[in-house]
């Protein structure tokens, strides 16, 4: 009973930083539609600056006075980036937004490593409150109950200032209706500003005052970032008290799942997610998402056309030209093009859903992995032949993608993202934790092709034909009437509906498709490197794929395949600088604010604007 | 003759609020009804019912002597319902023609078909269609850049690609010029003619209604309070009283139109 008691406090202290940084992200999403993405590394950056603060200011009042001041910079931060980065793109779509939030992950991971270098740092503990009490004979540390005790005050105060202050009137009435706000005189900027402010600072407060549990690291940013979107999904996106019970149902369920279930915490925690979501698709607490609030913002895409002649045999000659490489080309060459051509058909079977479907996912490297994990078990296991256990790596992707598109297909828009990001960290998790099975972080390791494929020329040759024959008949479907029928749904689903299209089946079969693709995409991959890790599930290597089709062009066809070749080339000189990370970020936020076409689609506008290119108004 | 639609004891409640209360009524081939009332009087509502976008709290409605109450919107489709919207739901991304197309490639069941090109399936079909409608010259430009009359035309042509028996049509005219309404609706008018296809529309338009309709339902209050032919409703005393506020306004419009 003791223990029990014990471990529900600890949970419940866990709760107090989880629920800050969550309901930062809640607010600030009810209010601009921003899912922001850099919120943990405002987290991170709480917990760097309370560490330094901490360290000058003296005593209790010094201790406690840290934590504030670090949730007043961390604002402070947040109202930097909302003015420089995310003020140009409010109007953008989703994904734009997103792109534009994970640049800011990037840079300021590099910033805190120039400032307070690599080293993990330990937090300070809270002054006067260094012991523990014994409460039915455990051990509990008096922060935990400090921080038991805080919380309520915390969702209180947040609350009165919601409910009570005419700010808070002005927020929520902007949550409903922003343009009716704008019309009734109200700035939104500053409206849309205060607010950032507000959940940024909630966030440093978040990372500062966890700082005597847990300290400060370089990966707390993305380790934080998935759970409190679970958190607010569950709670329900925009509500507040819904994040507060899900941070606690979260820590709790946690803290419980380290102690009786030590080897599936993590999955816990999604498979808690995904039942919620089941039964309630807009969280706990959540309101429906109207339909159509998350459409087609910009100028609508472009008509299509199979490429001309002039296309086919740019093409041809391209092909033609790879195939030479081995005769004049060296072993690393080929291998770079190996790495470039796999990125180039996972990054085409995004673009499948996302571009023509326009269902933003954010897991799906779990099709990649998947199939790739599928695969490496089939030989680890089964001593299956290569050519099985690769023709079998798409196949279990697809069924894969049939299980999870199954629940995910239901929702849209923002819902729909986070529910794949949810069940990629769902797999991620299961092969990391399932260490008997997948090796856990270990990984399964020499997974060779077979004899006739083992040489670096013969199996370029291979993913050759493959890679450019998965991405040709991706793009040969993206013009045939399924394509159309998927085109016809993201444009309109109510006219699709009226006119005899099953709008959820026909995106059920193409996120199926998509997966198939990704996870033919993954069967070459782990046969090229011999080996697969967890990271191929994970949410860096689905982020890889979205930016890769942002750069090339979210509203063109080849843009998936553009922008992985541009960036896999690219990564192969940029890494081996020292701060990559922030070149890349500030690239990637550039390229948001000032091309959002992307390659693809700027080097059309500007052939279209030099006469190169006809003008597309008519198509023939 | 079976009524191609017959509508009956079709109720909605939304809450306590009675949108729609039993309200039978039946369309004949060949016939253009109009369904009117003032704001609020459950025409939408009603016209969602029939469509199958909201479900009925009571009464059925059949499609040619067969039930169709409750079905999906892509059911009813299939069994010869069309629609346009009164906000346009064209496929933006599409060409004039592969809008049609697509309405096409969904009636002869190719929607899953990864095999031939999209836009060379039923062009000809398509450019008839369009034809019909008089858009054929603008077939392949953009959807995203044509006027809101062309859009309003191609629609109809979007609703004819699976060979109807009835045409639902929410408020057809809205946002349109007063020339370009009366032009709408007699293109209409012909197309039903010429093709025996049956009209249930709802519209604000007085003007449109009265030159148009063969049939005139007054809808109030989620009741209908009237059926019958211009002349039945507009001397109906009723429909005087909640419509046209006691007056008899457009007893004088009827001279002119006449």
């Amino acid at each position: 009973m003791g223990l029990l008691v014990a471990q529900l406090l600890t949970g419940l202290a866990n709760a107090a930083a989880l629920f800050l940084v969550a309901s930062g992200l809640s607010l600030i999403f009810g209010v601009t539609r921003i899912v922001n993405f850099a919120h943990g590394s405002l987290y991170m950056l709480g917990a760097y600056v309370g560490i330094t603060l901490m360290g000058v200011l003296p005593g209790a009042v010094g201790f406690w006075g840290a934590i504030v001041l670090a949730g007043v910079a961390v604002g402070l931060i947040g109202v930097v980036i909302e003015i420089c980065v995310l003020r140009p793109v409010y109007r953008a779509p989703e994904l734009f937004q997103l792109v534009a939030t994970f640049g800011v992950i990037l840079v300021i991971q590099d910033l805190t490593l120039m400032i307070w270098g690599g080293e993990d740092m330990l937090g300070p503990r809270a002054p006067g409150l260094k012991s523990v009490v014994r409460i039915l004979g455990e051990p509990v540390p008096q922060y935990d109950l400090a921080l038991i005790a805080i919380t309520p005050f915390i969702l209180l105060g947040l609350w009165w200032l919601i409910t009570k202050t005419r700010v808070g009137i002005l927020v929520r009435a902007a949550t409903q209706d922003r343009e009716m706000v704008g019309a009734l005189g109200v700035n939104q900027s500053w409206l849309f500003t205060g607010v950032f402010f507000l959940g940024s600072a909630l966030a440093g407060l978040g990372g500062a005052i966890q700082l005597p549990k847990g300290g400060a690291d370089l990966l707390m940013d993305f380790s934080i970032i998935a759970e409190v979107f679970v958190v607010v999904v569950v709670g329900g996106m925009g509500s507040i008290p819904g994040a507060f019970i899900a941070a606690v149902l979260i820590s709790v369920l946690n803290v419980f799942g380290v102690a009786y279930v030590p080897q599936s915490t993590l999955v816990l925690m999604y498979v808690v997610m995904a039942i919620v979501l089941m039964i309630r698709p807009w969280g706990l607490l959540g309101r429906e998402e109207k339909a159509g609030e998350h459409g087609q913002i910009g100028e609508p895409q472009r008509p299509i056309r199979p490429a001309g002649w002039i296309g086919r045999s740019l093409v041809l000659a391209l092909i033609a030209f790879m195939a030479l490489i081995p005769v004049f080309g060296s072993t690393f060459t080929q291998v770079l093009i190996i790495d470039i051509l796999i990125f180039c058909l996972f990054a085409t079977s995004l673009q499948f859903i996302l571009s023509t479907g326009g269902l933003v996912s954010f897991g799906h490297a779990v099709f990649f992995g998947g199939g790739a994990y599928v695969a490496a078990l089939l030989v680890t296991y089964f001593n299956t032949p290569m050519e099985l256990a690769f023709a079998l790596a798409p196949l279990g992707a697809g069924v894969l993608a049939i299980g999870i598109g199954w629940f995910c297909i239901r929702l849209s828009g923002v819902y729909f993202a986070m529910l794949t990001m949810a069940f990629s960290q769902l797999v991620w998790s299961l092969v990391f934790q399932w260490g008997e099975v997948t090796g856990g972080d270990d990984g399964l390791v020499s997974i060779w092709p077979s004899k006739w494929l083992s040489g670096t020329t013969a199996y370029y040759y291979f993913t050759l034909a493959m890679g450019i024959g998965g991405i040709l008949v991706l793009r040969h479907i993206m013009h045939s009437p399924f394509g159309y029928a998927l085109r016809a749904t993201r444009d309109s689903a109510r006219q699709a509906e009226a006119t005899g299209i099953n709008v959820k089946q026909i995106q059920w079969m193409a996120f199926t498709l998509a997966g198939a693709f990704a996870g033919l995409a993954g069967g070459l991959f782990v046969f090229s490197k011999g080996s697969i890790f967890p990271d191929e599930l994970s949410i860096s290597t689905s982020f890889d794929a979205l930016i890769v089709v942002f750069l090339g062009g979210v509203k063109t066809l080849a843009g998936g395949v553009v922008g992985a070749a541009f960036m896999e080339s690219a990564k192969d000189w940029l890494t081996r600088l020292e701060y990559w990370r922030l070149i890349l970020g500030l690239v990637i936020i550039a390229v948001v604010i000032v091309a959002p076409d992307g390659i693809v689609g700027s080097l059309r506008k500007l052939g279209e604007r030099i006469g190169i290119v006809r003008e597309e108004e008519s198509m023939r | 003759m079976t009524p191609v639609l017959r509508v009956e004891n079709l109720t909605r409640y939304f809450g306590g609020l009675r949108a729609v209360h039993e309200v039978s009524f039946d369309v004949a081939p060949g016939e253009l009804k109009a369904l009117i009332g003032p704001n609020g009087a459950g025409k939408s509502t009603c016209f969602n019912m029939l469509m199958g976008q909201i479900t009925p709290s009571a009464g059925k409605v059949e499609l040619n002597g067969e039930p169709i109450t409750g079905l999906p919107p892509r059911e009813i489709w299939r069994r010869g319902v069309g629609r346009t919207f009164q906000i346009t739901g064209t496929y933006q991304s599409m060409t004039v023609a592969e809008n049609v197309q697509m309405a096409l490639i969904s009636h002869h069941r190719r929607l899953f078909s990864m095999l031939p090109y999209a836009y060379r399936l039923y062009r000809e079909e398509a450019m008839a269609l369009l034809d019909v409608v008089g858009m054929a010259q603008q077939a392949d430009r953009a959807c995203a850049i044509l006027a809101y009359g062309d859009l309003k035309r191609l629609e109809l042509a979007i609703a004819l690609a699976h060979k109807p028996t009835l045409l639902l049509m929410d408020e057809p005219t809205a946002g349109m010029a007063p020339r370009e309404r009366i032009a709408l609706m007699q293109l209409t008018a012909d197309i039903v003619k010429e093709r025996g296809i049956s009209v249930l529309f709802t519209e604000h338009d007085m003007d449109v209604v009265f030159a148009h309709a063969h049939h005139i339902m007054v809808l109030n209050r989620g009741e209908l309070i009237a059926d019958g032919t211009a002349a039945e409703v507009r001397s109906n005393p009723h429909v005087q009283e909640v419509y046209l506020g006691g007056g008899t306004l457009y007893a004088a419009e009827e001279t002119s139109h006449a």
